[in-house]
């Protein structure tokens, strides 16, 4: 069609009334909109989910106000609260960074084990000696965690690059891999007396907690609030940085709009494909090493009650904005750590998928406004 | 107010009276009336934005008038969709085919009919569709699959697709854009003989000269409203009818200073390029550029031009030959190299590669430049460095948008054009590859943007401007390439060039032998 | 280690991963990439196995379980196709959904007893064809012979009819297909539907027939996934989709049979030796998925053939697309 009448509307199916409901394409998006659309969505989303508990026999306010009240009710549950949410801080910026650029990272997860297994081999292959001081072991823990997770990413990145593979199914397939690699570790050659998990890491491997320091300040005794949630705060930064500051992000924002224009603007796709892969794989890595390295303290299979899939409702909530990640991975955190004694156990998933579905859906409102208009006679 | 008698006149095929269509911000059709007499080929003429498009889309059921009424054969109508339209006897062939490039030609001729009611026997289609396209001499095999025909073989599928249906009443959108002179003249013909048959043509144009030729009566449109309304042909004059049409006496002059040669820019020699689909899409080209100088690329689509441009701007391999910019090899190199060599390009497709519509306005404009101070310092971006530059080449390239915060995509395509047009020069060109740079504007943005070409002329650049546009070639270039099937098979001087003997080679046919890879470049001064 | 067996095993359990890339043939011909694959499923299996728990007739479980798969395609259909939201994410959301609802209808089914399967057949004659007879027919259950009826149907449905040829024009190109009358929302609508009650039947073929009872999200365990990993695979061609699925099943199989004798060859098994080494071998299929989607990838270049063109991209009237 070669109307050059700027911006086709649809012409939909008259509904026979005295007015009618356009749906019209918005040519301005105000500044406050996405923010509302977003917090609008959440609250239906809770809404919908609350009639759902309500059909199922449940009591959907006082389980609302359980969640709340055992995830910020007292500086204790809310530092349990942020140990909660410090991995999915860092898998939701590695999920927010690759769907920037439209890389479909669903294997965070993966990358989060991996991490956690690559932080462990530090201490337990182990490359550093028994006894090495904290200021080592601790950098080289996270070096080994970003390692494992960055190699990991790198591979669905590359085969993504150089052969057009469908890096959903990779990132998938290889989540069920690293889950069978650290059950081979934890069954098999770090296994402490034939149980299913490896010995306790030495205390120069663990990341310092407030509670560490309760005896200069009583008021942190018991606070379990380790130092991974710095590396979260200070990844999100970085990551923002990189997005809208650097010469990286703007070409990792231009891929993501229009691999096309991209290349006419002599960007080089594939590599970037790689190493946006390769960081998201780290970011997630470095999840899985402060989640051994800070809470675990050794490396087991149930160390993730699936970060990494829920880092992707994380990055959705944040609109894929790193400081927004923080804020949503808060709220996730409190609601996996509260979801923990809701039965039955798959209602926190189910509000999560409503959550979801409820976000892509407000995403309409960003892109049309409805009208109604008087009909002419 | 009198009371009219409506009586249906039986010589009308439609009739359209009052129509008014409005788009969000403007009035595309502003109150038009228009009648088609069975068995004519009336045309509609107006320039690009005049609303004839719209008006035919309103006829065809796409968009509904927002006031007006419609008759067909004497008998009000309101389609909701061009389904209702086909059902009445009318049909539209648009501009862009909608046609399933996987599928036989025989399947896109019976996608949305009715029959058969569940197995298809295609062998039979294939059967009725080849006898109904001999008897209007629209050749073209039914086995075939849409990708592997040339558009004018499209084209007669959209023809056919719609005779298949029974309409009798046919709305061609500006056929001949995409034709060589021959192949229009072959689409002359078989309007004529469907017209003799009694089928009814509504010509959507904005070709005065085709217009003269083929039309029984004339409608032209201006800014929405008709100038005038069915006119027979021979009651009118070329100037009269640009007059109607522009709504001013010249349609446009392009001033042009004697090319003063520099040194060569471009060289090519014996390029070979591969398609998408793996074919042989260039097959040996050879050329030079030299700086301030235009070379117009004439050609029908589908020839190699947009493989031609891509090779140019490092976005395809060739498979052999060499480019060179300014000495420097940018053949089988990466579109990074290309900008190196200031290489810009003014690309076919604006909104899937010239620009990113969901980013700024400043995010588009700095895609040459963000790897360069002031917009960028090592690793960092410099965001009021950014703004200062999108904000001078919005002020100086008149980007009417809000703010260079505005999205892309929001911008009409005459402002697109002159985003891209803005940013390709202040990359300071040495070559600049300009791809059918008007198709799709109003006259008003066709003009900036003939302007800014011939003032790149005027600075110093090379330029390679590939049109299916002939005028426009003719109009702009210095010397005019004719490229047919992936070679070059004519280089004329544009000055003395002879439009017949250009249109002859578009579609392959020979006046003397192409020359050969061998054959040193032909540069005419 | 009887390859007679280990076929029939899975031509049994590929039936499951048949029903479910079938359905998302169907779905991404249209134009639609589903991803809820795995979350339909889980919706599909615990129904039908709840329902077959609580009434005691399997058959009503079936229909149900096919019902619910393709109750929740439908808010895939309407955030994707009206509200024209991101595909990819939509169908993530429905996996979300999915689990977390199946896990919450079968909260006390994980303690159900036995329950009433589907039948299981033996076709007199065909099971006594040699090789094929005892892998083939010989007591498969209904399900599966309803697997080798639907192949060849869809197959004819989707290049020999007139809704087929809609079908692909849908999902080649839906600017076409709606210049022409097709109504390119209300068949994206259906066949984003059908893709759902086909995976709401592949998880109630594996409660019903093929693995019955309810182990969670273990019931389905990634198959979704696989399917979709076998629709690329298949080139979304039926056909080479029943070749995949029936071929992927049986090597699981085969692989679940390595770790059982204690010579393998004549050699000691080193999977009976050291136990841990059967971690490797469950790797196994995952990464023979990675090394077929890049061979298929490979061949996809070499013959420029590919997915539907407009596969993943919302339609919207008036907008330029394909």
């Amino acid at each position: 069609m070669t109307t050059s009448a700027p911006a086709h509307q649809p012409d939909r199916k008259p509904v026979r009334l005295p007015w009618a409901i356009l749906l019209e394409r918005r040519l301005e998006i105000p500044r406050w909109l996405p923010v509302a659309t977003t917090i609008g969505a959440v609250v239906v989303a809770l809404v919908i989910s609350g009639v759902i508990l309500w059909f199922a026999g449940g009591d959907p306010i006082a389980i609302f106000i359980h969640i709340v009240r055992s995830s910020f009710g007292s500086l204790g549950v809310l530092s349990d609260t942020l140990v909660m949410a410090t991995p999915l801080i860092l898998t939701g910026l590695a999920c927010a960074l690759a769907f920037r650029m439209r890389l479909w990272n669903i294997g965070a997860e993966g990358q989060f084990l991996m991490g956690a297994w690559g932080a462990s081999a530090v201490v337990l292959i182990p490359i550093v000696p028994a006894g090495t001081p904290s200021i080592i072991t601790i950098p080289l823990m996270m070096v080994g965690g970003m390692a494992a997770g960055g190699v990991y990413g790198a591979i669905p990145g590359i085969l993504k690059a150089f052969r057009g593979v469908n890096e959903i199914i990779v990132t998938l397939m290889l989540n069920y891999i690293a889950a069978l690699w650290i059950a081979y570790w934890v069954f098999g050659p770090w296994s402490e007396a034939g149980f299913q998990l490896t010995a306790q890491f030495p205390k120069e491997a663990w990341l310092p907690r407030l509670s560490d320091y309760s005896s200069a300040v009583p008021a942190f005794s018991g606070l379990t609030v380790h130092l991974g949630l710095i590396f979260g705060l200070v990844a999100a930064m970085l990551v923002r940085f990189l997005l809208f500051r650097s010469r990286s992000g703007y070409e990792i924002r231009l891929i993501g709009d229009s691999p096309r224009a991209a290349r006419y603007a002599g960007i080089n796709v594939a590599r970037n494909t790689v190493i946006v892969f390769a960081l998201s794989g780290a970011l997630a890595g470095l999840a899985g090493m402060s989640e051994v390295s800070g809470v675990v303290h050794r490396l087991q299979q149930a160390i993730s009650p699936g970060y990494g899939f829920t880092a992707i409702i994380v990055a959705y909530i944040a609109k894929l904005h790193p400081y927004g990640v923080i804020v949503a991975a808060i709220a996730f955190g409190a609601l996996i750590l509260a979801g923990r004694e809701i039965q039955p156990s798959g209602i926190p998933a189910m509000i999560q998928g409503i959550i979801l579905f409820c976000l892509i859906a407000s995403e309409v409102a960003l892109r049309y406004r409805v009208r109604i208009e008087r009909r002419m006679a | 107010m009198t009371l009219e008698l409506v009586i249906p006149d039986p010589r009308l095929a439609v009739e359209m009276r009052g129509i008014v269509r409005r788009f969000p911000g403007v009035v595309a059709n502003d109150g038009v009336d228009f009648d088609l007499r069975v068995g004519e080929v009336h045309a509609l003429l107006g320039e690009n934005g005049a609303g004839k498009s719209t008006l035919m889309n309103v006829l065809d059921g796409l968009y509904r008038p927002d006031a007006g009424e419609i008759m067909v054969g004497g008998q009000p109508v309101e389609f909701r969709s061009p389904r209702d339209a086909i059902a009445a006897g009318l049909g539209m062939v648009h501009q862009h085919f909608a046609l399933v490039p996987t599928q036989t030609v025989t399947e896109n001729v019976l996608i949305g009919l009715d029959r058969p009611r569940f197995r298809i026997d295609i062998g039979r289609y294939d059967d009725e569709v080849a006898e109904l396209a001999a008897r209007h001499g629209l050749g073209v095999d039914p086995r075939a699959r849409i990708w592997q025909l040339s558009v004018g073989e499209q084209q007669r599928v959209e023809i056919l697709k719609m005779l298949y249906r029974g309409a009798r009443i046919l709305i061609l959108d500006e056929p001949t854009a995409v034709l060589a002179p021959q192949e229009a003249q072959d689409l002359f013909r078989t309007l004529r003989s469907m017209v003799a048959d009694g089928t009814s043509v509504v010509f959507i144009s904005h070709k005065l000269g085709e217009v003269a030729q083929i039309a029984d009566r004339v409608t032209v449109m201006r800014r929405g409203k008709v100038t005038a309304s069915g006119i027979p042909i021979s009651e009118t004059t070329t100037a009269g009818l640009a007059r109607l049409m522009i709504g001013r006496d010249v349609v446009e002059t392009i001033e042009r200073t004697p090319f003063d040669t520099g040194p060569v820019v471009l060289s090519m020699r014996d390029v070979e390029a591969e398609s998408d689909r793996g074919l042989p899409a260039l097959r040996g080209i050879s050329l030079e550029v030299r700086a301030g100088e235009i070379l117009g690329v004439a050609g029908v689509a589908g020839n190699g031009q947009s493989e031609l441009a891509q090779v140019l701007t490092g976005l395809r391999h060739c498979s052999r030959g060499s480019v060179t910019v300014n000495g420097v090899e940018v053949g089988n190199r990466t579109p990074r190299d290309a900008i190196n060599e200031h290489v810009a390009h003014v690309p076919e497709d604006r909104t899937g590669v010239g620009s990113a519509p969901n980013l700024s306005i400043a995010d588009n404009l700095i895609m040459k430049s963000y790897r360069e101070a002031p917009v960028s310092r090592h690793w960092s971006i410099d965001t009021g460095a950014v703004r200062r530059f999108a904000n001078r080449l919005r002020e100086t390239y008149s980007i009417a948008a809000p703010s260079v915060e505005t999205e892309t995509r929001l911008l009409s395509g005459g402002n697109l054009q002159r985003l891209i047009l803005a940013r390709e020069i202040a990359s300071e060109p040495r070559l600049m590859v300009a791809v059918q740079p008007t198709r799709g504007l109003d006259v008003g943005a066709i003009v900036t943007v003939h302007r800014l070409l011939l003032d790149q002329r005027q600075a110093g650049s090379a330029t390679i401007l590939i049109s299916e546009d002939l005028d426009e070639i003719l109009a702009l270039a210095d010397r005019v390439a004719v490229i047919y099937e992936g070679r070059l098979v004519g280089l004329f001087d544009a000055a003395d060039a002879d439009v017949a003997e250009i249109g002859l080679r578009m579609t392959g046919g020979m006046a003397s032998r192409p020359p050969e890879p061998g054959d040193a470049p032909r540069i005419v001064p | 280690m009887d390859p007679t067996i280990i076929l029939a095993a899975g031509v049994a359990s590929g039936t499951v991963l048949l029903f479910a890339a079938v359905g998302e043939i169907f779905a991404e011909r249209a134009g639609v990439i589903n991803l809820g694959v795995e979350g339909m499923m889980l919706i599909g299996a615990v129904v039908a196995f709840g329902t077959a728990v609580a009434t005691g007739n399997a058959w009503l479980g079936l229909v149900l379980g096919t019902l619910a798969g393709g109750l929740l395609a439908v808010l895939h259909a309407v955030i994707t196709i009206s509200f024209q939201a991101e595909q990819v994410v939509s169908g993530l959301a429905l996996t979300f959904l999915g689990t977390g609802l199946a896990r919450v209808l079968g909260e006390d089914l994980s303690k159900a007893g036995a329950i009433a399967l589907l039948p299981t057949l033996t076709i007199p004659g065909l099971a006594a064809v040699p090789a094929i007879g005892p892998i083939l027919f010989t007591d498969q259950s209904v399900l599966v012979y309803a697997g080798y009826i639907v192949v060849p149907m869809a197959w004819y449905w989707i290049n020999r009819t007139r809704p087929g040829l809609h079908l692909r024009a849908v999902g080649e190109s839906p600017t076409a297909a709606d210049t022409l009358g097709v109504d390119v929302y209300r068949l994206r609508y259906a066949y984003v539907v059908v893709g759902g009650l086909f995976a709401g039947l592949a998880g109630a073929t594996i409660t019903l027939a093929i693995s019955p009872g309810w182990f969670g999200d273990l019931t389905v365990n990634g198959q979704g996934w696989i399917a979709i990993a076998i629709v690329i695979f298949a080139q979304w061609g039926v056909g080479r989709a029943a070749l995949g699925a029936y071929a992927f099943a049986a090597i699981q199989r085969l692989l679940i049979d390595i770790q059982g004798p204690e010579q393998l060859f004549g050699f000691p098994n080193p999977f009976y030796v050291n136990h841990t080494l059967t971690f490797f071998l469950g790797m196994v299929p995952y990464v023979l998925i990675i090394a077929v989607l890049v061979a298929v990838s490979g061949e996809a270049i070499r013959k420029r053939i590919g997915a539907p063109a407009a596969l993943g991209i919302s339609y919207v009237r008036g907008e330029r697309g394909h």
